[in-house]
């Protein structure tokens, strides 16, 4: 009998990825999107399995092909990737379940097996890489996530989506290529693909310009694909032009991939190396973080367009992620970690509750939402909830992670203070644009136009979709009430990470 | 003198084909011209993957029978760049595809016409 | 000698890839970009690298080209507006250029045996593939079993590719202005009207080809089957010299576009119609899969060939086999979908 749970980390992979030309061949059409959400809920319970498994302190590697690392491509999981495996394969499943009605309505019939394949492809590309172990076959699955996304943001009825897809191509091919630069120059000085070989060559490497090279690469290169500012130009229009239904995806997890393998390479990979790394890491990012927040806080708050204004509030999480991994402590990188899970809760409900308005509403500008509230009661609920999580509202997962933010920021000192007084600031920024969107939904007056007996009456959007979001929305309550399950695997992640930081 | 401009030369020559391909990316405003322009910046990659896996006075990573001193060039580099070959055309494949649609949908494919297309 | 070869090309790669970005003319550019390939090419085979020099002329110098000429006839050869921000691409390029050659003064030496790159790692997939494999090409046991699984990525990539030109181009063209009725009769006329004819075949002339031109015709009917021949070879052949699924995959799509082009494509399209290719495509894939499904089912890890039969060499050589026969007809198939895509366009 053969063990299957020897196998599960190449099952996450493979399970989504081989689904993909299934898809494809299946008839009726319909059954593509059945096959998309099958292998989605069944990647999301590999992924719960994996995380039980670590929580209960098991490790899990695979050597695939039955070769030994570093000469084979090895996969591992830990509680680092194992949240980031949850995150993904929980976006794409909610997605898939809740959207089918929305994505009915922007992809013709005919074209929806080629989307769905996209879709699992983007998804198998996702996830192949927090399982990853080598750093080409890192290159190989951010080259099948990048592409597919391209395809489903492509997807989108607005004809802006295509420029705009194609400054992603554009820039996302000179991060991944950056990142190969990099990759080409450790390999270099090491002769080893493995991340963990590497990390342990790496010390023994006497001239330190190639490794500090590859180390700048890298971090611009993976810094370019996490949309950090200033290269997060291609985000807001990707995110706001692409299908709702796959801004709820992307916008949930694509960026902290990134983030995710770029404190793995600067932590894990570099920090054996070379000397005053973090000090580095942290002086050249810190600033980034800060500008990033206030930035991309200070364009939401003008922002007319629902899903730009959430778009460039993305900018602004990204940036508090890096602030906390920047502080390079325990609490810090705890603080950035929970905030992946976090903010991938709250962003992915507000998404999901934007789509269930674009049901129902024609545009999706703040003047057109006006009344929303009062025939999309429990849309708007939702909303209200993820955006008070997206806030730091207590009681809510975002108050979880900017506690931490803050407790971390405390623990520096004078500059910890200058940091608590931005992380305030920006929150309040927060509330201001959520706000922006609340306040017409709920006390602005419709316009006294013909639509109006219409708009008197209570049109939810369709139930499937409106109890995804619900339960987007209440685990955002959940987590902020019982945060053990992110914060246990986000301090085992920063043990991982601070292992050779001094 | 000699010797060390030669060993380098490899290397610059991809450092050089990196600064035209990515000039044009960033310069180039015809959307064609910079998936051009990204084809070039991803060659040099290749070039330096290739120049690292050489041996002096190798040859080819293929054993043949009966001959067990020769020298071999390294095969792994040799193997990730088959791969980023085909990620590459696969990349400009796509791209030349959305080129295409943008042409269809605005009527250009060059950046500055899109940009003031979409701000009308 | 060799080594002032290889000077010699990298500085004609150089002037090359200078004129390609200077010309205001983009089929120019195109055509020199297949020149471009074909030295690179030519350089990677003095650098040792068969493969790959056969790979990137198969695929850079050839469907590389041919899909940019197909992309040209659809949106136009001539690049309009001037550079703009050129100074601050100056700035980034130069300063990203003094960054790589900074790295480069302390890496080890061109070519030396002690670097660590043929030290480690690389040594043992030489004697790994003498004892547990058993076939002469060192890089097709990488690519094909010790790093199964980044080819196998590879493959979906390709997949991701296909799929993705099917999707963008399954929405119909706006029509502005009526399809482009032929003007002159010149050859690069007829070729670019060939690639941008209609899908629906309404001007029965133009899906034709280079029917009426007797030299293309005789020569290239004849090469077609000597291609096609050449693809089994390099495809089968991979085990024991330079060649694979991908190189064959590109070779033999290569001969059915050379096909298209002389018959028309409508014709092409008869022979081999898209379903058909779709079905490669997702077939291909989902073969490479299978044998990895194959390996767990026998008790193996993933891609573990040497379960597939009682002798493990054995095993792995029929593992090879399937998979790079799986890799092949997943890149035709997405090769020639990307080609019928560009070329069954109608021109607006």
């Amino acid at each position: 009998m053969i063990d299957w749970s020897v196998h599960l980390p190449a099952l996450q992979v493979i399970v989504p990825m081989l689904t993909a030309p299934l898809a494809l061949l299946l008839r009726p059409r319909g059954l593509a999107w059945a096959a998309a959400l099958a292998a989605s809920l069944f990647a999301f319970a590999i992924a719960i399995m994996l995380t039980l498994g670590v929580l209960n302190g098991q490790t899990f590697t695979y050597q695939m092909g039955n070769w030994p690392a570093p000469y084979g491509i090895e996969l591992g999981v830990d509680a680092f990737s194992a949240l980031l495996l949850l995150v993904i394969t929980g976006a794409s499943a909610l997605a898939l379940l809740g959207g089918r009605r929305s994505l009915d309505a922007d992809i013709e019939e005919e074209r929806q097996p080629l989307f769905y394949a996209a879709w699992l492809l983007a998804l198998a590309g996702l996830v192949g890489i927090p399982v990853a172990a080598d750093a080409f076959n890192v290159f190989v699955f951010m080259e099948i996530s990048s592409l597919a996304s391209y395809v489903l943001i492509a997807g989108g009825r607005d004809r802006r989506a295509l420029p705009a897809v194609f400054k992603y191509l554009i820039m996302g091919t000179i991060g991944a290529t950056f990142y190969l630069i990099g990759v080409g120059l450790i390999y270099l000085m090491t002769g080893t693909l493995n991340l963990a070989d590497m990390a342990l060559r790496i010390q023994e490497v006497a001239d330190q310009k190639p490794i500090l090279v590859a180390a700048g690469f890298i971090t611009i290169g993976l810094a370019l694909k996490a949309a950090v500012f200033p290269l997060h130009v291609w985000l807001p229009n990707a995110y706001t032009h692409a299908p709702n239904v796959v801004t709820v995806f992307l916008g949930a997890c694509a960026t902290k991939v990134s983030l995710y393998l770029l404190l793995r390479f600067d932590f894990f990979v570099f920090q054996p190396n070379l000397v005053g790394h973090e000090l580095q890491f942290s002086y050249f990012l810190m600033p980034l973080a800060v500008l990033a927040i206030l930035i991309g806080s200070g364009v939401a708050l003008f922002e007319t367009n629902l899903k730009r204004l959430f778009a460039y509030s993305s900018v602004a999480q990204i940036g508090y992620i890096l602030l906390g991994a920047s502080l390079i402590s325990a609490a810090g990188l705890t603080a950035s970690v929970v905030l992946m899970f976090n903010h991938a809760l709250a962003k992915g409900t507000l998404f999901l509750a934007i789509t269930c308005l674009a049901m129902r509403h024609s545009g999706l500008h703040l003047n057109n939402i006006a009344d929303a509230a009062k025939h999309m009661p429990w849309t708007m609920g939702a909303f209200v909830v993820a955006g008070f999580s997206l806030v730091g509202v207590p009681g809510t997962a975002g108050f979880i992670s900017k506690w931490y933010l803050i407790t971390a920021a405390l623990e520096q000192g004078t500059i910890g203070i200058a940091l608590i007084a931005v992380i305030v600031a920006s929150s309040l920024m927060a509330l201001v644009y959520v706000w922006r969107v609340i306040e017409p939904a709920y006390f602005g007056d419709a316009k006294p136009d013909a639509q109006d007996f219409e708009t008197a009456t209570t049109r939810e959007a369709p139930s499937v979709l409106l109890a995804v979001t619900w339960v987007a929305a209440l685990a955002n309550i959940y987590y902020g009430l019982a945060p053990s399950l992110p914060v246990t695997l986000s301090s085992n992640a920063a043990e991982i990470l601070l292992r050779y930081v001094p | 003198m000699d010797l060390l401009v030669l060993d380098l030369f490899h290397y610059w020559v991809f450092a050089v084909l990196l600064m035209i391909g990515f000039y044009a990316v960033i310069a180039k405003s015809n959307l064609i011209k910079k998936l051009i322009g990204l084809s070039i910046f991803q060659a040099a990659v290749f070039l330096l993957y290739i120049t690292m896996g050489k041996v002096e006075g190798g040859t080819a990573p293929i054993i043949q029978a009966g001959i067990d001193n020769a020298v071999f060039s390294n095969p792994l580099p040799q193997v990730l760049i088959l791969t980023a070959i085909v990620v590459g055309i696969s990349t400009t494949a796509l791209g030349l595809g959305i080129v295409v649609r943008i042409k269809e949908e605005y009527g250009s494919i060059e950046e500055h016409d899109i940009q003031e297309i979409d701000r009308r | 000698m060799t080594v002032l070869f290889g000077v010699f090309l990298l500085t004609l790669m150089v002037i090359t890839a200078l004129a390609m970005v200077h010309t205001k003319h983009l089929f120019v550019a195109v055509v020199l970009s297949g020149i471009f390939s074909l030295l690179m090419a030519a350089n990677f085979f003095l650098l040792d690298a068969a493969d790959v020099a056969l790979t990137e002329a198969a695929i850079g110098a050839g469907i590389s080209t041919v899909l940019f000429l197909g992309a040209l006839a659809l949106t136009g050869e001539h690049e309009h507006s001037r550079s703009s921000n050129r100074f601050v691409a100056l700035g980034v390029v130069v300063v990203t250029t003094l960054i790589v050659i900074y790295a480069t003064f302390d890496k080890p030496r061109f070519g030396d045996p002690m670097a660590p790159v043929h030290q480690h790692v690389a040594p043992w997939y030489f004697d790994t593939t003498r004892e547990a494999i058993d076939i002469p090409n060192v890089v097709t046991a990488v690519l094909a079993s010790f790093r199964g699984y980044d080819t196998l990525g590879e493959v979906f990539v390709v997949f991701t590719a296909g799929i993705g030109i099917l999707f963008l181009f399954s929405v119909s063209p706006p029509s502005r202005k009526p399809i482009p009725q032929p003007g002159s009769k010149g050859i690069q006329q007829n070729f670019k009207r060939t690639l941008a004819k209609a899908k629906d075949t309404e001007v029965a002339e133009e899906s034709e080809g280079l029917r009426h031109f007797l030299i293309p015709r005789v020569v290239g009917r004849l090469l077609i089957p000597f291609i096609l021949l050449f693809g089994l070879y390099v495809q089968f052949h991979g085990d024991y010299g330079p060649g694979g699924g991908f190189q064959a995959g590109a070779i033999i799509a290569a001969a059915i576009i050379l096909y298209a082009l002389l018959e028309g494509e409508a014709q092409a399209l008869r022979v081999i119609p898209q379903s058909v290719l779709t079905g490669l495509i997702a077939g291909g894939a989902l073969l490479y899969g299978a044998v990895g499904i194959a390996t767990i089912l026998l008790g193996g890890n993933f891609l573990d060939y040497s379960v597939l039969a009682a002798d493990p060499i054995a095993g792995q050589h029929i593992g090879i086999i399937v998979i790079e026969a799986g890799v092949g007809i997943t890149v035709t198939g997405v090769l020639l979908s990307i080609f019928h895509a560009f070329a069954g366009r109608r021109r607006i």
